[in-house]
């Protein structure tokens, strides 16, 4: 007994080193495997706090290009607006499926990363607004991730650029699918696979989400196409798709609450049950 | 001793906001960022208690991850770091570096840099290593420590000097 007591006290520092050691590893594989179980995110008190505060400073040197965005979105509704054939008109309510499918919670970015190969955003809306796991987040040129951990008052976001993130898309011509992900390179460009040699595609064709995904609605804007090459083992095209968004400077971004999703993910988990 | 472990309170806290205000908003080319974070565990008294610094530094480490939302990198880097600083030190001052008290904050001598330079490439390789984890980037891990690590080096010794303590 008198050893073993012993032999800790010396080997105090390596004891206490394995052990931290221990738990600053498994704090990394969690973080790596996909699976939403990350216990440090900067979706908490101190870190959104702190971002929200830099943030705050930091949105008036870039007042004015924020502004000038906003008036060129608006330009472009309110030119959808005026072409509508009657502009008076209100949308009757579908009286079968009731209100409309999705639900917009408006955000702002206030931290962005972009250097790393697995970067997050995080906005400053968080579980008060309805803000949930799973939910798409875009803004006025196209996607810019997926909504990851949230807390009462801050989320975090997968964003695009990152090796973890896999959303569905299509081109818009043609409705092939294929996955687009991020090959950790450069922040302009993601990449479109598992598209089939069937489709015909030409440099500079659109790429928006598809619909096979109950996180984004149809047909939002991802890029274009810059590249094509074909796959050695698959057979199938990888695309360069160019990004419309910059991703190193991002401000108001969308929240997309579809209204549909509680359903479909209780009838997805029911089928995986049975 | 108390206001050592007052200094150390204040530069703990002190480099922890730059980090994460400025140097973390630093990406030159688009991929190299420094980390002079790190600092806290190289300018630790060098008979300080060990335990505390390996406490110290995985606290120092777990709230960087939790700001840029990296898991535990930034934590496993720092603790391998603040393990491996007496082996550092022995390294670069000699054997009996214990007895012949080390001031690192003053005239850059090779030894000196030697420490410091040691200090960033363990930390910045672990820290880039275990950020990608997987061997396709291998290239890209080598590269982003190189660069980054003359970086940091850089922003190290430029803090260093600029804060020299006990200007006599």
């Amino acid at each position: 007994m008198q050893q073993i007591f012993n032999f800790i006290f010396k080997n105090s520092n390596r004891i206490l080193f394995l052990l931290l050691l221990g738990i600053s590893l498994t704090l990394t594989i969690q973080s790596h495997s996909f699976h939403r179980s990350k216990i440090i995110s900067s979706a908490n008190f101190l870190s959104g706090g702190v971002y929200e505060k830099v943030n705050n400073i930091n949105e008036y040197l870039n007042l004015k290009t924020q502004n000038d965005a906003l008036a060129v979105e608006n330009a472009k509704l309110k030119s959808l607006l005026f072409n509508k054939k009657d502009t008076t008109a209100i949308k009757k309510l579908d009286s079968l499926k009731g209100v409309k499918p999705s639900d917009i919670v408006v955000s702002k970015v206030i931290h962005n990363s972009y250097n790393s190969h697995e970067n997050y955003l995080t906005l400053n809306s968080g579980e008060l607004e309805g803000v949930k796991p799973d939910m798409g987040v875009i803004n006025d040129l196209g996607i810019i991730g997926i909504v990851d951990n949230t807390s009462p008052r801050y989320s975090t976001v997968v964003s695009i650029l990152n090796i973890k993130s896999q959303i569905n898309a299509k081109i818009k011509k043609s409705n092939h699918f294929g996955s687009l992900i991020w090959d950790g390179k450069s922040t302009g460009f993601v990449q479109l696979i598992d598209v089939p040699r069937l489709a015909s595609i030409r440099k500079g064709d659109t790429i928006v989400t598809g619909g096979q995904s109950v996180i984004f609605p149809e047909n939002i804007g991802i890029g274009t196409i810059a590249n094509i090459y074909t796959d050695n083992k698959t057979h199938y095209y990888i695309i360069n798709v160019k990004l419309f968004n910059d991703m190193t400077n991002l401000g108001h971004v969308y929240i997309i609450k579809s209204k549909d999703r509680e359903e479909l993910i209780n009838l997805e988990k029911k089928e995986k049950n049975e | 001793m108390n206001s050592t472990l007052l200094v150390n309170i204040f530069r703990f806290v002190l480099l922890l906001a730059v980090q994460i205000i400025i140097f973390n908003n630093m990406n030159f080319l688009g991929y190299i960022s420094p980390f002079p974070y790190l600092l806290f565990i190289i300018l630790y008294p060098v008979n300080g208690n060990k335990s505390g610094l390996l406490i110290a530094s995985f606290l120092l480490g777990l709230i960087m991850d939790m700001f840029s939302n990296s898991g535990g990198i930034h934590t496993t880097a720092c603790l391998v770091l603040a393990y491996f600083r007496p082996f550092i030190f022995k390294f670069s001052f000699g054997l009996s570096y214990e007895y012949q008290t080390v001031k690192l904050n003053d005239v850059l001598t090779p030894e000196r840099f030697s420490f410091i330079l040691l200090s960033v490439v363990i930390h910045h390789f672990t820290l880039f290593i275990l950020e990608a984890f997987q061997f396709s980037f291998i290239l890209d891990i080598l590269l982003r420590t190189l660069l980054s690590t003359v970086f940091t080096l850089l922003i190290c010794i430029t803090i260093i000097y600029l804060i020299k303590p006990n200007k006599r």
